[in-house]
């Protein structure tokens, strides 16, 4: 149609592009974007409602109430374990922040399709925002349990100090579950009722309403099975931490150092699989939503 | 105006879509069928594009539905993946290709521009610097802290387009926007697209609107079926679309035709200069309508009528064979011929030819099209009402003050 084209010379500066992936487009822009698209689901979670943050208290708050009865007071399991109560509360919570962190992954990506269709962004900032907004709720639990658990006649300790050191290994394990399921949910639509599923056997599954040195008195094999799983490990040495020696830690409740090293490959093998699988999928997400 | 040195550059780029035939969404489908997965439908969308954007072009991409243009763009804002080809760009690319991206109805406007900042490569601290320049641009100052869900559909749009105005973007890629807004922001936008053309910003807009083509494009681009039809000067990037728009047959005759008794109208078709059998003039341009009528019976002296209609159904134009002196008798079988030469004065539009055949001047109609033909008109967007009549303009200079 019009004359022959020109070539003309690539202006400075210019860049191939290679389109959309997990982490492209900066480091500062993921960190900014996880940042605002999290703060804007906590906000909006909170400030529709008259009672706002309380609710997101009262829920856990109510299940432990509920468990509390029935374990020390109907069945009496919890007679035996220093600071039941305390213990309980804090298991709850740490557990709940990983339920909902990974729960709100698995349909990230598709709830914000208008943004994935849209624009250009790093994709893992979806699920790590999800992440993230769970992880705000989780600051805000911990500062009742903080409070519960000095009411209820722990003396504070110096390895209240280390409990960092369990929240940033849960919140990674969180990421990396989050990851695997927010790919997979892209092309799979039935993991969500599958996770439901999961979580509720990772509930029992982890030494939440009993300890695992409770369990091992019965059988020494399930707890070995129990302790598998990296989220034991996490709440057996937040236990340790928080109400003192008494409680076995980690290590011991694996079972020995040998035994610690298989929910560590778990942990590792789990957040590995996340990032490759959200690596791989990255690039094509906006077409197979 | 345009640099010699190109902000886009695409080569060969390569997009085909695989959908499975029957979609595997559930794991318990993969489990009954292992081996069904190898069946895709594969949509090629994009076959081998190339071409380059000049630095400070505003280059228009157009094409029908299902051309493969927003699917180019999502390439070229990285959404998508390209499967094959290579594209450059140089400059920041502005990551969105719509307005008002992750705008939530339950914030407020003060909480949307900060979101929409963010989401369009500003830093928060940016976004909130410019702030209050986003909201005057918007004119929205007195709606700051209401939520988005009260805002009007047009308010909407100008807070979204007053965001992109800040979001500072050496390269911009839109997909259709400026439908909504009232006029006077409509100018607005119109004014700001001037403005960035002539401060360098590199612009790739996908329209369906070829007014907006031939206002503001230097340069504009046509796909079909995923190649390249067309890349050039944007009038004639136009009138190729609309060619290509409407050149299916025109409406059914059957349809719309009395044509049993008495005389038919066999055919009707506009020649263009150097264009016969035309759909498309430019304005300004020599227009020849021709119709063809059959008698079926003998007629002592039948008349042809046509006209012209706007889109709005407005009657243009009409005449007829008497202004040609009338026809004479015609006897049964025998055909005549009827051509209007006139000069296209029509505005930018979409117009309908109808055609009517009668017993006599005035009466007794035998056959009838309202819609023989299309014409559609471009290059006319200058012409403030239907037509541009034929006229002169005098201008006198009074030497004395109006009395007071």
């Amino acid at each position: 149609m019009s004359a022959a084209e020109v070539e003309l010379p690539l202006a400075p500066g210019a860049r191939e592009m290679h389109g959309p992936t997990a982490l492209g487009a900066g480091w500062r822009r993921l960190f900014d974007l996880t940042w605002l698209l999290a703060v804007t689901d906590f906000r909006l979670s909170y400030f529709g409602s008259a009672l706002g943050y309380v609710w997101s208290l009262v829920r856990p708050l109510l299940f432990f109430g509920v468990l509390y009865v029935v374990f020390t007071k109907v069945l009496q399991v919890g007679g035996g374990i220093p600071h039941y109560p305390a213990v309980l509360l804090l298991n709850i919570v740490l557990y709940n922040f990983f339920a909902e962190a990974t729960g709100a992954s698995v349909q990230s990506l598709v709830v914000r399709e208008a943004l994935v269709r849209k624009m250009h962004f790093p994709r893992m900032a979806v699920p790590l925002a999800s992440v993230l907004t769970a992880a705000f709720n989780l600051m805000l639990n911990l500062v009742a349990v903080l409070i519960f658990v000095l009411a209820s006649g722990v003396s504070p300790q110096l390895t209240w100090l280390l409990f960092p050191f369990v929240l940033l290994p849960l919140v990674a394990f969180a990421i990396g579950i989050a990851m695997i399921l927010s790919s997979l949910y892209v092309r799979f639509r039935d993991v969500a009722p599958i996770w439901l599923v999961v979580s509720q056997l990772l509930f029992y599954g982890s030494p939440i309403i009993y300890t695992i040195d409770k369990l091992r008195e019965r059988s020494a094999t399930a707890a070995h099975l129990v302790m598998l799983n990296p989220l034991a490990d996490l709440l057996e040495q937040a236990r340790r931490w928080i109400v003192g020696p008494s409680a076995a830690g980690a290590v011991d409740a694996a079972g020995g150092p040998v035994h610690a090293l298989a929910p560590l490959a778990v942990f590792l093998g789990l957040i590995a699989l996340g990032f490759w699988l959200f690596l791989r999928e990255a690039p094509h997400v906006a077409e197979n939503l | 105006m345009p640099s010699p040195c190109a902000a886009i550059r695409v080569r060969d780029l390569d997009k085909t879509f695989r959908r499975p035939r029957n979609r595997v969404h559930t794991l318990k489908e993969r489990a009954l069928h292992p081996f069904r997965s190898g069946e895709y439908d594969e949509q090629h969308v994009l076959r081998g594009i190339s071409f380059d954007v000049a630095q400070g072009e505003f280059f228009g991409i157009v094409g029908r539905n299902g051309s493969g243009k927003s699917t180019l763009l999502k390439c070229l804002a990285e959404i998508y993946r390209a499967d094959a080809g290579r594209m450059y760009m140089a400059g920041r690319l502005a990551p969105f290709i719509e307005l008002g991206v992750g705008f939530n109805p339950e914030l407020t406007a003060r909480e949307n521009v900060l979101i929409n900042g963010v989401m369009m490569g500003l830093t928060p601290r940016e976004a909130r610097a410019r702030f209050d320049e986003i909201i005057a641009f918007a004119e929205l100052e007195d709606f700051v802290d209401q939520k988005l869900k009260n805002y009007s559909s047009g308010m909407q749009v100008r807070l979204a387009f007053a965001v992109m105005v800040q979001a500072d973007a050496d390269v911009l890629l839109i997909d259709e926007v400026l439908a909504v807004g009232d006029a006077a922001f409509q100018q607005k936008c119109a004014d700001t697209f001037y403005r960035m053309r002539e401060e360098g910003t590199t612009i790739v807009l996908v329209t369906h609107a070829m007014p907006m083509v031939e206002r503001f494009c230097h340069r504009a681009m046509l796909l079909h079926d995923g190649v390249v039809d067309a890349i050039g000067d944007p009038g004639e990037v136009a009138r190729r679309y609309l060619e290509l728009n409407f050149s299916g047959p025109t409406p059914d005759r059957e349809a719309l035709g009395l044509g049993t008794q008495g005389a038919r109208i066999v055919d009707v078709w506009i020649d263009g200069p150097g264009a016969p059998r035309t759909h498309t003039l430019a304005h300004g341009e020599e227009l020849a309508l021709h119709v063809a009528i059959e008698a079926l019976e003998p007629l002592a002296a039948p008349a042809i009528g046509v006209w012209l209609e706007s889109e709005e159904h407005v009657r243009v134009f009409a005449t007829s064979t008497d202004r040609g002196g009338g026809l004479g008798p015609l006897a049964a079988g025998e055909r005549a011929q009827m051509t209007v030469r006139a000069l296209n004065t029509l505005r930018t539009g979409h117009y309908g030819v109808g055609v009517s055949v009668s017993r006599a001047s005035g009466g007794g109609e035998l056959d009838a099209l309202g819609r023989a033909a299309d014409l559609i008109v471009y290059g006319g967007d200058h012409v403030g009402g239907l037509v541009d009549l034929q006229h002169r303009v005098e201008l006198t200079a009074s030497l004395e003050k109006a009395a007071r």
